[in-house]
């Protein structure tokens, strides 16, 4: 060789990195494409065999068959699309539950686990090793169990007060009758919290600026009651409560937490919360002891310390690993069907079974938890990017 | 120096002006004696005591009734539930003395299940082995090959006098062991070309790799274990049918493949560029670089994780009831359909807790020593 080659080393045509790296990409992507090309011809053809329809078309077909919860209103003769709505908004609701019982139960276990006192934290190991070491679905069953077959029948309900009974077909509880007042006293609660939202950033400017920290807990204490009261009374005031009572072999009324909904929360929550706990503990001993000495060496005090030096520091290394239990939470909230809550899978599973359609049905709930998943690990991320280090300032 | 003249401690204090000598002292010890133990551990501050006294109240509320109800006043063996129906009687183990056989093997015949007991144990013994990095070689994977198809004999049967068992009938803790044992040594191969695939500077192979990962790892092993019962009949050509337990098989494969793939991305992320250099310096090729230099590094830094992996993968694999499988959780489901003995399924449910957590809590402590033994081998 006289002339080196330029852009090629000297290599033979067919022992060349980027030749082979070409060659390797065509075969892989032809492998691919011709594997998922036979599956598809292979699914065709059987589905037309089994005389099974395509296409999304059954979503707006009559469902048939009824639910036994929803958040919104649902009949039997609603469509197959609304049962799968119905679905979800069930596993959002025992999801939104979930994570936030788990994230408050876990940080009260991972910091008794540190705690000096002996007897607290064997006792925050022993809930901890106990729970991760069973399977949440064989925790479910036994949660289900416990109320559905220890519990007593709705004639015989524990009865706590006036229209609060306690029995084997769930949680009896009296709740207003809906009227507009109630409406805008939620819309007043949304204001308040955005009120002190902003209170808060004005008071950290303020201190920024003057360094007196103005007081925001009783003006934004004031805001919390005061803002829903207004909304509730511009709204005429409505006091009427719908309180359950027993007719016949059940009752009638009020607002339920059903078996099936408290043994999932319950399972998912208690399973997840030990898992936060172990995070939670990580994420306090990864802050160097030093830290904590040198900011009681600045005057402040216990709380502050907490507030100021501690967490913000524990926080970048627990999200990370918070984001994939959060995940985990709304994954095994599939769990459900295994009890008969009506979630995403459950739902989907039925109209699978009634209208034979098993490839859209599949195809819907990946996609259902593929957009829960990656709205949640989207957000952690923009929450971790926020909180974290940031180079070069 | 000052081993020749130790000084009683109270002596120091008296020979304070004589220059030059400074006598080692000991720190006090710590007053190690039960009280003294208690005084810093339970009762060092007023919250201390508060949470003491809080914790003590909880259990004495809550753990006499259960020792009674789980030791004192249960009954222990009885071949009916008359027995336990008796006010006053606590809990009622005679469920698991009755129903164990079935919690334990499913519907294996029998007379026959002294064949799952044995391949049971060669499982456990091959796990065992493989625990101790002593015997980390070529030649394990000979003793796993021996363990695989021995219990496979001994469960089909059909040969060397052994009447055939259809797998339909395998259930309880074999199958539990065996989907997650097995399902780890397969998904294990995938993880690592997954892995691999998305460090590729290939874009084609990386986004392969990067949609398997992300699409199974965005959904719930459920979804997975329901595309792989219902869409591989549809998948598959007509006539060619495969069974229920080996299409949860591959779904679990392909499931805890894609988690592996991330752990082992870890270790290929967590070597040090200079390793991966000096391969290249040296003229290996890709895969003698992997497989050589990059891969056992790798591996080594993520055994700990993939020791978790693997006891995840234990716990999951109590979801194959729902396509149907008798694995443990189902068998002991099934048994507590039983009217008779339907009403004691706290027992049921906790022998087969107990169980699991014995396989997961040892699990789990190994996973502790290898990361601190595997450190020190870092460390040197």
């Amino acid at each position: 060789m006289t002339e080196p080659n330029k852009g090629r080393s000297g290599a033979s045509f067919f022992n060349d990195v980027r030749v082979r790296g070409i060659i390797a990409q065509i075969v892989v992507l032809g492998l691919f494409v011709g594997l998922i090309g036979y599956l598809v011809s292979n699914t065709i053809h059987n589905l037309e065999v089994r005389q099974i329809a395509t296409g999304l078309g059954f979503l707006s077909r009559e469902a048939g068959f009824d639910v036994s919860e929803s958040v919104i209103s649902y009949t039997p003769a609603d469509t197959f699309g609304r049962v799968i709505i119905v679905g979800l908004l069930n596993t959002l609701k025992v999801a939104v539950f979930g994570v936030v019982i788990a994230t408050v139960l876990g940080t009260v276990i991972g910091v008794s686990r540190l705690s000096s006192n002996w007897l607290v934290a064997r006792l925050a190991t022993v809930y901890v090793e106990g729970l991760r070491n069973i399977p949440l679905l064989l925790q479910l069953f036994f949660w289900y169990a416990l109320i559905t077959v220890s519990l007593p029948s709705p004639r015989q309900a524990h009865k706590f007060a006036e229209g609060w009974f306690l029995s084997n077909r769930g949680f009896k509880f009296p709740w207003p009758v809906w009227e507009h007042g109630h409406t805008l006293g939620v819309i007043g609660l949304l204001a308040a919290v955005i009120a002190i939202y902003l209170l808060g950033r004005r008071a950290n400017r303020v201190q920024a600026e003057t360094g007196n920290r103005p007081n925001v807990l009783i003006p934004g204490l004031a805001a919390l009651i005061g803002l829903p009261t207004v909304g509730w009374l511009i709204g005429g005031a409505p006091t009427a409560f719908d309180v359950p009572a027993l007719t016949g072999f059940n009752f009638s009324g009020g607002a339920l937490i059903s078996p099936e909904f408290a043994a999932l929360l319950l399972g998912l929550s208690l399973y997840t919360s030990s898992f936060i706990a172990e995070i939670v503990r990580g994420g306090i001993i990864a802050v160097p002891w030093g830290q904590t000495e040198a900011a009681v060496a600045l005057g402040l005090r216990r709380g502050l310390v907490v507030r100021l030096i501690l967490l913000p520091q524990a926080l970048r290394v627990v999200i990370p690993p918070l984001t994939s239990q959060y995940l985990n939470l709304v994954k095994n909230s599939s769990l459900a069907v295994a009890i008969g809550y009506p979630d995403l899978v459950g739902t989907a599973n039925t109209t699978i079974n009634q209208t034979g359609q098993a490839v859209e049905g599949v195809a819907m709930i990946m996609l259902a938890y593929l957009t829960v998943s990656l709205t949640i690990s989207a957000f952690m991320n923009w929450y971790n990017g926020h909180i974290s280090l940031r180079g070069g300032r | 120096m000052s081993t020749e003249y130790k000084p009683h401690p109270e002596d120091a204090l008296s020979h304070v002006e004589e220059p030059a000598t400074v006598y080692p002292v000991n720190p006090p010890t710590k007053s190690m004696d039960l009280l003294g133990w208690a005084k810093s551990n339970l009762f060092g501050s007023v919250p201390n005591t508060i949470l003491t006294l809080l914790a003590l109240f909880l259990l004495v509320k809550i753990l006499p009734p259960i020792v009674d109800w789980a030791f004192i006043s249960s009954v222990w063996s009885s071949a009916t539930p008359d027995a336990c129906r008796v006010d006053g009687v606590g809990a009622c183990w005679a469920v698991v003395q009755n129903k164990y056989r079935f919690i334990l093997f499913g519907l294996y015949p029998y007379e026959e299940q002294w064949r799952p007991v044995v391949s049971t144990l060669l499982y456990i013994v091959a796990v065992a082995v493989s625990c101790n990095p002593r015997f980390w070689s070529r030649r394990l994977l000979g003793l796993w090959a021996v363990v695989v198809i021995g219990s496979g004999i001994l469960m089909w049967g059909g040969i060397l006098g052994l009447p055939y068992v259809e797998n339909e009938k395998w259930g309880g803790l074999p199958l539990t062991l065996m989907l997650s044992v097995l399902g780890i040594a397969l998904a294990f191969p995938l993880g690592i070309l997954a892995a691999l695939g998305r460090r590729s500077s290939l874009p084609v192979i990386r986004s392969v790799s990067v949609v398997y990962i992300e699409l199974v790892r965005g959904v719930p092993l459920i979804s997975v274990l329901f595309m792989a019962s219902v869409m591989i009949p549809l998948f598959l050509p007509e006539g060619v049918t495969i069974n229920k337990l080996l299409r949860a098989f591959i779904g679990i494969v392909l499931f805890t493949g894609a988690y592996m793939a991330e752990a082992v991305r870890g270790g290929l992320q967590a070597l040090p560029r200079g390793q991966y250099e000096a391969a290249d310096a040296l003229g290996l090729g890709y895969w003698q670089k992997t497989r050589l230099i990059i891969l056992p590094q790798a591996i080594r830094l993520v055994i700990p994780p993939l020791v978790n992996q693997f006891i995840s993968m234990f716990k999951d694999t109590s979801l194959v009831f729902i396509v149907g499988l008798f694995d443990l959780l189902n068998t002991v489901k099934t048994a507590l359909t039983d009217p008779l003995w339907r009403p004691f399924y706290v027992e049921a449910y906790v022998f087969t807790a107990l169980i699991y957590f014995l396989f997961c809590y040892f699990m789990a402590r190994y996973s502790q020593y290898l990361e601190r033994h595997l450190n020190t081998g870092v460390r040197r």
